[in-house]
């Protein structure tokens, strides 16, 4: 081939990757220019803190923000716990190649792929079907109290789906604490948990805490996995214990998007929830990043 | 361990003669990989005994024995008897924290926890037990003069310790280690980061601190060795080929080996 060939075929992949990425790009731009441009200007203070009305066309979403914090508040209480005690086990205690380890991070794995929509079903049956069924029969007398959709469930079921991002993301904190500080506390005579409690995890308090930001991101946007287990359509009052159904923006959008008895009187309150859910999960992810970033230069410095 | 564990104990008790640390044939494995080959050594208490050899002779493998550091390496297998105040510390109802509460270790590289001075040396303590804050202080300030820190750092007790300069991380990781109130101090190259100034400042520490502190110190340096203890052993491919009093070992070698070596023939 001549020189003149090689030079055009390098000339033409250059540009569809390049062309590939401007595409990226664009659609990217497009999607938040699009609902940006249509929803910022319906926000306003009042729509951040009235309720629906007129059957979602009116008023303003203050419940489902109300809900989605409730939400994410109690997922965090459940998942935090769980994760970081995962890894710490996994990292420090189990023995190194053994069986439970390989099944627990397999599962992990796995639990990282179940599709969403399947977490919502897990939850109506496990949490739900099983669970509160359960403590209604042993508390309330067979009376339905916890038997139903509730906050408590869904907060549980979200718990479910982030659990592997926290885990993850303590097990590589944890890992790149030096051996040297493992061993000083060793052979000043501590106790592994003394080890473990006073020496690993302040130092692995960044990593963790971005794991969890990266979860609330995630949670804060899912909405399958709270589909059957306690997200309403409209509610009239907040969420007061943990067995109310509540709102949820994701599911707000969504029922906003498919049951609004007037599309167009919607449209305008769609794009606005819409561009708050989006600033939400871009302003969670960006401290994410930031403090991941903030982490690396210290570890970086050796300080 | 009760009696080897009070504070005081009466002057003629039998820990004068016994030796601190002795190990009778002594080998360790790593999986299949013999790394101590038969070693018999003998260390005297309220001396600094150093161990000499060149990388990967089992000097340090050696010093990890004594306080059982080596028990977090995986596949790690022990044949012989070790013997901290005359009891096995191998034994199978052995009290691993008691051991390392008196047989403390100070590693190569400084390793101070990225917390503030004053919590690395009351890290000890507060561990082992101690609670109350004016108890706390007195043995930060005790074990930060101990070790020379104290004059310089008095006034910055706060500030993080990696902050400070390799050999005041050095001396930290010493005050947070006599803190827990040791015997014995294994010291793993301590001094491999440091220039020579810092260095010869802390084998005068070193000095300092046989008083009252048995120490038994690996090095690379045998000028070290030379200058810092009253016993050396001389130690190639696990075995330990000599060990005797320091002054003997480089002067007067009895072993081939240890001649071709302090001669610098290899190493």
């Amino acid at each position: 081939m001549s020189r003149r060939w090689i030079n055009r075929i390098t000339f033409l992949f250059m540009g569809l990757t390049g062309l590939a990425c401007a595409t990226v790009i664009l659609l990217v731009a497009l999607i938040l220019g699009h609902i940006a441009y249509h929803g910022v200007h319906h926000l306003s203070w009042e729509f951040l803190t009235t309720a629906p009305r007129a059957g979602m066309t009116e008023g303003g979403i203050f419940p489902a923000i109300f809900g989605t914090v409730f939400l994410v508040l109690l997922m965090t209480i459940a998942v935090v716990p769980l994760g970081v005690c995962t890894a710490v086990y996994l990292q420090e205690y189990a023995p190194a190649g053994s069986k439970l380890v390989h099944a627990v991070r397999l599962a992990i794995q796995n639990l990282a792929g179940v599709p969403a929509i399947v977490f919502g079903l897990f939850g109506l049956g496990f949490f739900i079907e099983f669970a509160g069924r359960s403590v209604d029969r042993l508390f309330y007398g067979g009376q339905l109290h916890f038997g139903q959709p509730a906050i408590l469930w869904a907060a549980l079921t979200m718990a479910l789906l982030t659990l592997p991002t926290v885990v993850v993301a303590t097990e590589e904190a944890l890992r790149v604490v030096p051996r040297g500080h493992r061993e000083a506390a060793y052979a000043l005579g501590a106790t592994r948990w003394q080890m473990v409690r006073y020496v690993l995890l302040p130092q692995a308090t960044g990593g963790i805490l971005t794991g969890t930001i990266l979860a609330v991101s995630r949670g804060a946007g899912e909405v399958a996995p709270i589909l059957f287990t306690g997200a309403a359509y409209y509610l009239p009052e907040l969420p007061r214990r943990l067995n109310h159904q509540f709102m949820e923006l994701g599911y707000h959008v969504y029922v906003m998007a498919t049951q609004s008895p007037d599309v167009d009187a919607t449209k305008p309150i769609l794009y606005a929830t819409v561009f708050v859910l989006l600033t939400l999960t871009f302003l969670l992810n960006f401290s994410a990043v930031v403090l991941r970033a903030r982490i690396r230069r210290r570890l970086a410095e050796g300080r | 361990m009760s009696q080897a564990a009070s504070a005081d104990p009466p002057a003629a008790d039998v820990r004068v003669q016994t030796p601190a640390i002795e190990a009778r044939s002594l080998s360790l494995f790593y999986g299949s990989f013999r790394a101590l080959k038969d070693v018999d050594v003998a260390v005297p208490r309220r001396e600094i005994t150093a161990l000499i050899g060149p990388s990967g002779c089992g000097k340090s493998t050696l010093l990890r024995v004594f306080n059982r550091m080596n028990d977090l390496v995986r596949g790690v297998r022990i044949e012989g008897s070790v013997l901290v105040d005359g009891r096995d510390i191998y034994r199978p109802d052995a009290d691993l924290i008691a051991l390392r509460k008196r047989v403390g270790m100070v590693f190569q590289r400084p390793n101070p926890f990225p917390i503030s001075v004053f919590q690395n040396v009351a890290y000890g303590p507060a561990i082992h037990g101690m609670a109350s804050n004016a108890e706390l202080e007195e043995a930060v300030e005790r074990n930060l003069r101990a070790t020379g820190l104290w004059d310089d750092l008095k006034d910055r007790l706060r500030v993080p310790a990696l902050s400070l300069p390799p050999e005041q991380q050095q001396r930290l990781c010493l005050s947070r280690l006599l803190a827990v109130e040791p015997d014995v101090l294994l010291m793993d190259e301590p001094c491999s980061t440091l220039d020579p100034i810092a260095t010869a400042r802390i084998e005068e520490l070193l000095f300092e601190l046989k008083k009252n502190y048995t120490i038994v110190i690996v090095t690379h340096n045998m000028q070290q060795a030379a200058r810092v203890s009253s016993r050396a052993g001389f130690m190639l491919l696990g075995d330990l080929v000599e060990f005797g009093a320091t002054e003997g070992l480089f002067t007067n070698p009895r072993d081939q080996r240890t001649q071709d070596y302090i001669t610098g023939r290899f190493g």
